[in-house]
């Protein structure tokens, strides 16, 4: 994962809430092996609608999405991380997301940031209205702002995921510093635990 | 929280997997069983191979292929390239990293979250992920269990363990008895419907009362399988005698000392009487009734016996708009009955209603009776084992009679990612988890029920539930 600090950028407004996962990405798309190439699948059947957020031709190049509650509920599929960040997308705003989703971002460096509903609906108003508006995320801080809106908030980011994000790290790397405790670990566990290995 | 020594059902299961544990960084837990499928472990063996890792405990891992796979034809080549090379990676990922996979056709195939808990992989107390969000349904033994990402699947492949923050507890306690007729998947539409797709974000939830503990296993698998439709990426149910039983003399299921040993640890895995939940949701069984899926979020939903709603009714605006939104993808008018609404197609099966309690309660209403004029149906088991058990009990008979298809194990029309699809503007009753839209067909209509309103669904033509036949 490439070090995140700081996302400033246009935003899109998606103005609908109980965006799923399924809408990020269909599942069409799901049987591909490779880890890129999602971007073409992004909301790739709302965007065959020419009416859709992303073909307005002002919001091209936004690298923010700003969405409503409860966004990338559903299936636990990556793709929909993969899909938004080869779009071009380096950070999403929501007042709520689905809890596998907004891990699955922080592994790949696509910032979830949640922002209090009222903030929420204030910056899709904003953004509507303004379409170059400007916005910056800041790792560090944890801070949302739009200065020419007059909009600013903050979002929770644990400091273990902050860290993370702030280097880059691996997490696989991070985990290895602990082998000795997992060796431990193993040495303790029961003896009724099951294994693939075929009893009868 | 709980406070003292008091502990909920989640927290024990959570501490005794706790690996290390600092100030400022999330739990490393211990990952008993790793279940893997086709779609969401490419990557992640292809992350192991770059980095040069290998898979930490391959004994501790099992894969099937359920997503991608045909349910006719499984002699035939499959005729989705994509599809094809996608079966064709999970073979060879898992036979380089010495994985055990049940691949389309082996006897022990199946969705997997179907093949876990009847090859007795999946037992009380354990930690059970997959990269499917779905993996909740084991929590219905008392297993602490949930979907994880790609990322994740490559880390817990490469070190058997997750970091995670720690949930939130909710208790969701069903009080009372349930109504003849009313089933485990009313049960949990109700749930939803009530707390909403968001409301159990950050939450494990244990479902309780004497209503759950009135379910079957096959009944409380359905319930926790669409835990995740909450928002909540587990769900949980006490372990007890039908937990036990359930178990008992399954595959892979201890024996002997063995079993004795783990039942006398299985009986602690309950939530401690002075425990405290984070936020506890009550719900009357007795005043519960079939549920209908309207709109194209599990939580829009209403009893058989109401209409579709009119988004006005809404007092949330974002609620309102998601309303008006679905109505127009669903083709569908306010104030318009359930019973009225008629259907193309009817679909018995997915993770959440697959297994051989599912096709009993299925069959037991198409007995003697047969499927309306011109609609498709089709039931897809949820595994070869329930497939060969429903055929011993003779109940294919009782679908192929009925004219229902009587289809090859796999995930198949909850998800379309196989042959079977919805086409544009068609008609389900599924009893799958996802009434999103496009999720069974790029412009399908989804409506979840029970497998018996499926069922009756069926003969009708129109949402029914199985009193209302002739």
């Amino acid at each position: 994962m490439r070090p995140v600090q700081v996302v400033t950028g246009r935003a899109v407004p998606l103005d609908r809430s109980d965006v799923d996962t399924d809408q990020i990405i269909p599942s069409d798309w799901l049987k591909r092996v490779e880890r890129t190439g999602f971007g073409a699948g992004l909301f790739s059947e709302w965007r065959d609608d020419r009416n859709f957020v992303l073909n307005a031709p002002e919001f091209a190049g936004a690298t923010i999405l700003v969405a409503g509650p409860n966004f990338s509920t559903g299936s636990s599929r990556e793709h929909a991380v993969w899909a938004l960040m080869d779009y071009g997308f380096e950070a999403v705003v929501a007042p709520r997301f689905g809890d596998i989703f907004r891990i699955n971002s922080t592994k790949q460096g696509l910032l979830p940031v949640q922002v209090e509903p009222d903030l929420g609906r204030r910056l899709l108003d904003a953004v509507s209205a303004d379409p170059s508006l400007e916005l910056t995320i800041d790792v560090a801080r944890g801070t949302i702002e739009a200065p020419a809106a007059g909009l600013a908030g903050t979002f929770p980011l644990d400091e273990f995921t902050r860290e993370r994000l702030l280097n880059g790290w691996d997490d696989i790397g991070l985990t290895m510093r602990h082998e000795d405790d997992i060796a431990t670990y193993e040495g303790t566990r029961s003896g009724w635990m099951p294994t693939s290995a075929v009893r009868r | 929280m709980t406070t003292g020594t008091a502990r909920t059902l989640s927290e024990k299961v959570w501490d005794r997997h706790v690996v290390s544990s600092a100030e400022g960084e999330p739990d490393l837990l211990f990952v008993d069983l790793h279940l893997v499928h086709e779609v969401t472990s490419p990557q992640a063996f292809d992350g192991l191979r770059l980095a040069g890792r290998t898979v930490r405990h391959p004994e501790l891992t099992v894969a099937t292929a359920d997503h991608n796979v045909p349910t006719t034809g499984l002699d035939q080549p499959v005729a989705d390239p994509v599809s094809a090379k996608q079966l064709e990676v999970l073979a060879s990922n898992c036979a380089e990293f010495g994985i055990t996979c049940y691949p389309m056709g082996n006897a022990n195939q199946g969705i997997v979250h179907i093949i876990g808990p009847e090859l007795g992989l999946t037992l009380p107390g354990m930690t059970v992920v997959c990269g499917d969000s779905h993996t909740s349904t084991h929590g219905a033994f008392g297993a602490l269990a949930f979907g994880i990402g790609t990322s994740e699947v490559e880390h817990v492949l490469a070190t058997q363990t997750i970091p995670q923050p720690r949930p939130s507890t909710m208790a969701v306690e069903v009080d009372g008895a349930l109504p003849a007729g009313v089933t485990a998947k009313d049960v949990v539409l109700a749930i939803i419907g009530k707390i909403g797709t968001g409301g159990g974000i950050g939450y494990v939830i244990e479902y309780r009362g004497p209503a759950i503990r009135a379910l079957s296993m096959e009944g409380r698998m359905t319930v926790c399988n669409m835990s995740i439709e909450a928002g909540a990426r587990a769900g949980m149910i006490a372990p007890d005698d039908v937990t036990f039983s359930y178990v008992e003399g399954r595959p892979h299921a201890p024996t002997g000392a063995r079993w004795e040993e783990a039942l006398s640890d299985w009986r602690s895995l309950v939530t401690d009487d002075e425990a405290n939940f984070d936020k506890t949701v009550r719900l009357d069984a007795a005043s519960l009734s079939p549920h209908v899926t309207w709109g194209t979020n599990p939580s829009q939903v209403v009893a058989i016996g109401g209409s579709v709603p009119d988004p006005d009714e809404f007092a949330d605006p974002a609620v309102r708009e998601a309303a008006a939104r679905a109505l127009e993808y669903m083709g569908l008018s306010a104030g318009t009955p359930m019973h009225e609404i008629a259907v193309d197609t009817v679909f018995i099966g997915s993770c959440t209603n697959s297994r051989i309690e599912d096709l009993r309660e299925a069959a037991g209403v198409l007995e003697g009776r047969h499927v309306h004029r011109g609609l498709r149906a089709l039931v897809v088991p949820g595994s070869h084992r329930v497939k060969s058990q429903a055929e011993s009990e003779g109940l294919d008979k009782v679908f192929v009679a009925a004219g229902f298809e009587w289809r090859e194990p796999g995930c198949s029309m909850c998800l379309a990612m196989n042959p079977d699809k919805l086409s544009v503007g068609e008609r389900c009753a599924s009893t799958s988890n996802r009434n999103f839209e496009g999720r069974q067909g790029r412009g399908g209509r989804t409506h979840l029920v029970s497998p018996a309103v499926a069922a009756a669904t069926a003969v009708v033509g129109r949402f029914a539930a199985p009193d209302e036949l002739p």
